[in-house]
C-alpha cells in the first residue's frame, strides 16, 4: 500500500527532510508533488503527518507518519499496578476518556472474574453514553470546520459543555475523568444527578436538530460529503475498521448489541446504519447515534437501581495467571484491552487495541484518487484522536 | 485501591466544590459506602472456582485438528474466552483455515507478549472475531529471537500496521509483510521498548542527541 | 480669507456641483487629488470597521461575544491588531524569491485601491469619470490575481503554491461569468425606458445611450427610472445573482475561499507572510470586497440613487436659516436618523456598562463614540451637507448590505471543493450568463 512512497520513506526521517530541502534533479522531472501535511496542520487533528503524493490536486497516494504523540502507555502499564494504570487510559482517547476507563475496568474485572453491581453499571452506561455524545459533538464541530463550516463548532462546543459540567460534578474532572474504578464506581452519584441528566436530554434533543438544520440539507455540505471517502462494508471488515465508519458502510454491528457489556442488553436502542459508506452517511450515522445515546441515557436514568456502586474487590488487585481480551464500543470503534497477568500486582502486559489507529489505516484506501480537500474531509470523518493512535 | 478508598470523602468534597455541598454527602451513607468491600475483612481475594484454563471442546477445534493435527498444540478456554496455541510454522495455514472455513473474517488485533525465560520468548497473539458467528477467538504462536513470524497481511490487510507496531515494539519481524519498518518510533531508533529487558526510562540516547540536540529526552 | 484663495475655493466647490466639471482639467485634477485622499482614508477606515464588524457579527452568529476587552465592546481591537501587525517581526523565508515576495503584496494592494478610481460615490463624487470605466475596473481587478500568483510562487513552498494555483484558476473562470453579467448590464444602459414591469408603474423613462462609464451607468438607471436589478424582470436579477456569486469567488471569500482554505492549505497563498506584509493582504482583501460590492451597487442597485428615487414624500417647509429649502421627509432625514439610531445603540451600551471603576474609561469611551455618532447625525441634518453627502450615504448603505452578506456567507456555508467550484463556474454560471446576455439583447430590441 505504500510502495509508492517507499523510496522517500525508507530513509530515516532526517534524511527525508534533507531530500525535501534540496530536491534532486530526478525530483524536478517528476510530475507529482509531494505535499507534507502535518504534523503541524490545522486539520490533521493533532500531530498526524500525512505525506501526500499529488498530481495537481489529485491524490495519488498517501503515507501516514504517526508516533509523534507516542508516550509508551503499554510500557508504563507494565510498571504500574492495575489501579495505578487506570488514569493513564484516559489520556489515550482524551475526548472519550470515560469509554477508555470503562473498557479498562471491565477488562480487569473480567480478569478478576467479578462484575460491577447493577447501579454501578447503570452509572457507567449513563456516563459512557454522555461521553459518546461529547465525542460525537466534538467530532461534528471539527469535521464541519475542516469542510469549511465554522459555525457548527461553536454550537457543538456549547452543548458539549453541559456534558462536561455533569462529569465535573460527578467526579471533579472534565476531560480525563478517571470516573470508574476496578469493580464499579468510586463515587456515588451526586444529588440531582438524575434530574440533570434528564434535563440535559431534553435540552440537547432540539440542539441536534439544530445541527442538522445547518448541515444535513446544505447543498455545499452534501456535495462535499456525498460519495467522498467511500469504503465498502467488506473493505471495512478486511481493514479492521469498526465503529460508525463500519456501520455507515451498511454493516449492522455494534459491540453493545453483539456482545453486550455493562448491562447494555437491558436497554432498548437501535443501531443506525448507512448504505453508501461515504462521508455523508458517516455523518448521518453519527447524528443518529447521538439520538440513540439520548435514548439510552433516558432509560438508564429511569431504571437506575439502588444498591452498592462497588463490587467486592480485593484490596490489592492481584488477578490469577491468565489473559483476557475485552472489547467495548467506544465512540470511535472497537476499543479492546488484552491483558496478560502473571499473578502479580502489576499487569504483565497490556495491549490496547485502539480504534483510531486501525481506522486510520483505511485512510489511504479512502482518499486515493480524491482531491486534497477530500483528504481533510476523510481524516475528519474517520474521527481519529492522535492520543489514541500513538498511545 | 486502598489509598483511593481512604481518600474518598475528602476527594469528593473537593471535586464537587461549592456546587454540591452537604446534600450529596448526606445521601452517600444510606447507600453502601464506596469500596466497602476492600476493607481488611475481605483481604482474601474472592477467587471463584474454575479460574484456570480448561480445554476447549468444540467441533471447530476438532475440524482444525483433523486438518492440522499436531500443529494445534492446545485448545483452551479461560474465563469464557477461547484460544488456540499453534505451531509457528503452521500458524499461517491455520489462520487461513480459520478465516476461510470458520468465517473469522475480522482480525481485531495482532500483538506480541515477551516471555524472556521461555525458549521461544515472543508469543504472537492474533485476536479474531467472526461476524457470522459473533464469536471471538485468539490464536497464539511463539517464535525465537531473530525468527520471523508469519505475516497475515495477505489474509487481513489490517494486519499491516498492527504487525508493524509489533515489530516496532518487540523486534519480531513478520515474514511476507510488504513494508516491515517501524511505525510509532522514529525510523533510526535502536532497541525495542516493550521487551522486558528494555528499561522504562531507557532510550536511544544517540538518536536523541543527533535528532533533538539534547542529552536526554527525559 | 484672501481674495485669490476665495476665488479658488469658489471655483473648486462650484465645479464639483456642476455636472460638466470633468471637462475642466484644473478643477478635475484638484478634486481627483482630494477624492484620492478621501477614498484612501475612507476605505482604510472602512476596512478597520469591517474587521470589527465581521468579528462581532460572526461571533454573535456563533453564540459568543467576540472581542470585548480592548475598548468598549472591543471597538479598539482592530487598532490593537494593526499595531501588533506593524511591530511584528518581518519574516522572509530563506528560499523565497526576495523581489517577487516583496512585490506581491504591493501589487495586490495597488490593484485593490486602483479600482476605486472609477467608482462613483455620487454624481460628482468620483476621482474621475472614465469613459471606459467598467473595462478599466475589470482589467485592474484582474491584475490582482497576478499578485496572488506572485505571492504563491515567491514563497517557494507547497501550500502557497497550491493556493495560488487554485486562486488563478478560480479567478480566471469566474471572471468570465462576471464579464457576461457585466455586459448584460452595459447592454441595459443603451435601452430606452424601463423593463416591462416597471414601465407599467413609472411610464417610459428617458432616452440614454450605451456607456461603459460608471457614472453613465447610474445615470442610465436614473433616466430609465429603475435599478437594473429589476430590469427585464427576472433577467436583471439573474445577471445580478451571477455577479454577486462571482464577486465572492473573485475576492476569495467563503464559501469560495479555496486559495486560503485554512483547513486544507493552512493559509493558502499567504502562508509564508507575516506582520506588515500579511496585513497588506488583509487590507487588500477587504478593499477588494468593498470595491466589487461597489461595482455591484453601481451596476444593478442604482449606485447613489436612493430607494424609490422617483417617489417623493410630503415636502414640508421647515424654516431653515441656511437655505430655506424644503426637506423631503421620506428620505432626506434617513441619513441623519441612521446615525441617531446608531448613537442611540451606543448610548444604551454606555448606560448598560458595568458601574465598576475598572470600566470607567470604557464607559467614557463609548459615550464619546455615541456623541460622535450623534454629532455626525446632527451635521447630516444640515441641508447643505445633506445634499452633498446623501448620495455617498445611500451608496455606502448598499455596499454595507453586501458586506453583511459576506459575513453571513462565511458564518453559514461550508467550503466548496475545487472541482465543484469549477463545475459551478463553467457549467452553470457561464451558460446562464450567456443566456441572460442573449435574452437581454433580444428583449432590448423591442424597447
Amino acid at each position: 500500500m505504500s510502495e509508492i512512497l517507499k523510496s522517500e520513506q525508507s530513509a530515516s526521517s532526517v534524511k527525508h527532510l534533507e531530500l525535501e530541502a534540496t530536491p534532486s534533479p530526478a525530483y524536478l522531472d517528476s510530475d507529482e508533488l509531494i505535499l507534507n501535511m502535518g504534523p503541524q496542520h490545522p486539520s490533521t487533528h493533532g500531530v498526524l503527518r500525512v505525506i501526500l503524493k499529488l498530481d495537481g490536486e489529485k491524490v495519488m497516494g498517501t503515507e501516514c507518519v504517526i508516533g509523534y504523540l507516542h508516550r509508551g502507555v503499554e510500557k508504563i502499564a507494565e510498571h504500574r499496578t492495575y489501579a495505578m494504570f487506570n488514569p493513564y487510559v484516559d489520556r489515550m482517547d482524551y475526548v472519550a476518556a470515560v469509554s477508555n476507563g470503562l473498557g479498562y475496568c471491565e477488562a480487569v474485572e473480567k480478569l478478576l472474574n467479578i462484575e460491577a453491581p447493577p447501579r454501578a453499571q447503570h452509572i457507567r452506561v449513563i456516563l459512557a453514553e454522555l461521553n459518546r455524545l461529547a465525542s460525537h459533538m466534538l467530532w461534528l464541530g471539527t469535521h464541519a470546520l475542516d469542510i469549511g463550516a465554522i459555525t457548527p463548532l461553536f454550537y457543538t462546543f456549547r452543548d458539549r459543555e453541559e456534558i462536561l459540567k455533569i462529569f465535573e460534578k460527578y467526579c471533579g474532572a472534565r476531560l480525563t475523568t478517571h470516573a470508574f474504578r476496578i469493580g464499579g464506581c468510586l463515587y456515588e452519584t451526586y444529588e440531582g444527578f438524575e434530574d440533570e441528566c434528564r434535563n440535559f436530554v431534553k435540552f440537547v434533543r432540539p440542539k441536534i436538530d439544530e445541527y442538522e438544520t445547518l448541515l444535513t440539507t446544505n447543498r455545499i455540505w452534501v456535495e462535499r460529503t456525498k460519495g467522498v471517502g467511500y469504503i465498502s462494508g467488506d473493505d471495512c471488515k478486511a481493514m479492521g475498521v469498526t465503529g460508525p465508519v463500519l456501520r455507515a458502510s451498511g454493516v449492522k454491528w455494534d459491540i453493545r448489541k453483539a456482545q453486550p457489556y455493562s448491562g447494555y442488553q437491558n436497554f432498548d436502542f437501535d443501531i443506525p446504519v448507512g448504505t453508501n459508506g461515504d462521508t455523508y452517511d458517516r455523518y448521518l450515522v453519527r447524528i443518529a447515534e447521538m439520538r440513540q445515546s439520548l435514548r439510552i441515557i433516558e432509560q438508564a436514568v429511569e431504571k437506575l437501581p439502588e444498591g452498592p456502586v462497588m463490587a467486592k474487590v480485593p484490596k490489592v488487585v492481584k488477578p490469577a495467571v491468565g489473559e483476557v481480551y475485552h472489547g467495548i464500543e467506544s465512540p470511535k470503534g472497537e476499543l479492546g484491552y488484552f491483558i496478560v497477568s502473571d499473578g502479580s500486582t502489576q499487569p504483565y502486559r497490556i495491549r490496547v487495541r485502539p480504534p483510531s489507529f486501525v481506522n486510520l489505516q483505511a485512510l489511504d484506501m479512502m482518499v486515493r484518487g480524491a482531491l486534497v480537500a477530500d483528504v481533510v474531509a476523510v481524516i475528519g470523518t474517520i474521527d481519529i484522536v492522535l492520543g489514541e493512535v500513538d498511545r | 485501591m486502598a489509598d483511593e478508598t481512604k481518600r474518598t470523602p475528602s476527594g469528593q468534597q473537593s471535586a464537587q466544590g461549592g456546587d454540591k455541598p452537604p446534600a450529596g454527602k448526606a445521601a452517600i451513607p444510606e447507600k453502601p459506602k464506596v469500596g466497602e468491600g476492600s476493607g481488611a475483612a475481605h483481604a482474601a481475594p474472592p477467587k471463584p472456582p474454575g479460574i484456570a484454563a480448561t480445554p476447549w471442546e468444540h467441533e471447530r477445534v476438532a475440524r482444525l485438528k483433523r486438518l492440522y493435527g499436531s500443529a494445534i498444540k492446545e485448545a483452551l478456554t479461560y474465563l469464557g474466552q477461547n484460544y488456540l496455541v499453534v505451531n509457528k510454522e503452521a500458524a499461517f495455514d491455520v489462520l487461513r483455515a480459520i478465516r476461510d472455513d470458520e468465517n473469522f473474517d475480522y482480525l481485531v488485533d495482532v500483538t506480541c507478549v515477551h516471555y524472556p525465560d521461555r525458549a521461544e520468548p515472543f508469543e504472537i497473539v492474533w485476536i479474531l472475531y467472526s461476524f457470522p458467528h459473533n464469536e471471538r477467538l485468539r490464536v497464539k504462536a511463539s517464535v525465537k529471537e531473530g525468527e520471523k513470524a508469519a505475516s497475515v497481511v495477505a489474509l487481513w490487510p489490517t494486519a499491516n500496521w498492527l504487525e508493524r507496531e509489533a515489530y516496532d515494539m518487540f523486534g519480531v519481524e513478520f515474514d511476507g509483510h510488504p513494508d516491515m519498518r517501524r511505525i510509532l518510533l522514529p525510523d533510526g531508533w535502536k532497541g525495542f521498548p516493550l521487551r522486558k529487558d528494555y528499561g522504562i526510562i531507557q532510550q536511544d540516547t544517540e538518536w536523541v542527541k543527533i535528532n533533538l540536540g539534547i542529552e536526554s529526552g527525559q | 480669507m484672501p481674495q485669490w484663495l476665495q476665488s479658488v475655493v469658489d471655483y473648486v466647490t462650484k465645479s464639483n456641483n456642476t455636472p460638466g466639471w470633468y471637462a475642466d482639467p484644473v478643477a478635475s485634477a484638484i478634486w481627483a487629488l482630494i477624492y484620492i485622499i478621501l477614498i484612501f482614508t475612507g476605505v482604510s477606515i472602512a476596512v478597520i470597521a469591517m474587521n470589527w464588524l465581521e468579528r462581532k457579527i460572526l461571533a454573535h452568529m456563533q453564540v459568543r461575544l467576540g472581542p470585548m476587552r480592548v475598548g468598549p465592546h472591543g471597538l479598539l481591537q482592530p487598532i490593537a491588531d494593526a499595531l501588533k501587525l506593524l511591530i511584528k517581526e518581518d519574516i522572509m523565508p530563506d528560499q523565497a524569491d526576495k523581489v517577487v515576495f516583496w512585490l506581491a503584496p504591493v501589487t495586490i494592494v495597488i490593484t485593490a485601491f486602483t479600482v476605486y478610481i472609477v467608482i462613483p460615490f455620487g454624481p460628482t463624487h468620483a476621482v474621475t469619470d472614465m469613459n471606459i470605466g467598467l473595462l478599466f475596473m475589470l482589467g485592474v481587478s484582474s491584475i490582482g490575481v497576478l499578485g496572488i500568483i506572485m505571492a504563491g510562487w515567491a514563497s517557494n513552498s507547497h501550500y502557497p503554491l497550491m493556493g495560488s494555483l487554485r486562486s488563478s484558476a478560480q479567478m480566471v473562470s469566474y471572471e468570465i461569468a462576471m464579464g457576461m453579467a457585466v455586459v448584460s448590464a452595459v447592454l441595459m444602459t443603451s435601452f430606452k425606458g424601463g423593463g416591462n414591469f416597471f414601465r407599467q408603474i413609472y411610464g417610459t423613462g428617458g432616452a440614454s445611450v450605451g456607456t461603459l462609464s460608471m457614472i453613465g451607468i447610474v445615470r442610465a438607471q436614473e433616466a430609465q427610472q429603475t435599478w437594473f436589478l429589476f430590469k427585464f424582470f427576472p433577467l436583471g436579477l439573474i445577471a445580478f445573482f451571477i455577479f454577486a456569486v462571482a464577486m465572492v469567488a473573485e475576492t476569495n471569500r467563503a464559501p469560495f475561499d479555496l486559495p486560503e482554505a485554512e483547513s486544507e492549505l493552512v493559509a493558502g497563498f499567504h502562508t509564508e507572510y507575516s506582520g506588515f506584509r500579511w496585513s497588506l493582504f488583509f487590507l487588500a482583501e477587504y478593499a477588494a470586497m468593498i470595491a466589487v460590492s461597489s461595482i455591484a451597487v453601481t451596476l444593478w442597485l442604482g449606485g447613489w440613487m436612493r430607494p424609490f428615487a422617483s417617489l417623493h414624500g410630503p415636502n414640508v417647509e421647515i424654516p431653515n436659516y441656511w437655505s430655506g429649502g424644503a426637506i423631503d421627509l421620506a428620505f432626506a432625514l434617513v441619513p441623519a436618523l441612521t446615525f441617531f439610531v446608531l448613537a442611540l445603540f451606543a448610548f444604551i451600551g454606555t448606560v448598560r456598562m458595568p458601574k465598576h471603576r475598572a470600566f470607567r474609561v470604557q464607559t467614557i469611551g463609548l459615550a464619546g463614540f455615541a456623541l460622535a455618532l450623534g454629532f455626525i447625525g446632527l451635521v447630516l441634518l444640515e441641508p447643505h451637507v445633506r445634499d452633498r453627502v446623501q448620495d455617498i450615504f445611500w451608496f455606502s448603505l448598499k455596499v454595507a448590505v453586501f458586506m453583511y452578506m459576506y459575513i453571513w456567507y462565511r458564518g453559514t456555508f461550508p467550503r466548496y471543493r475545487f472541482d465543484q467550484l469549477m463545475h459551478l463556474g463553467w457549467k452553470f454560471m457561464i451558460p446562464t450568463g450567456i443566456a441572460v446576455l442573449i435574452l437581454t439583447a433580444a428583449l432590448g430590441l423591442g424597447s
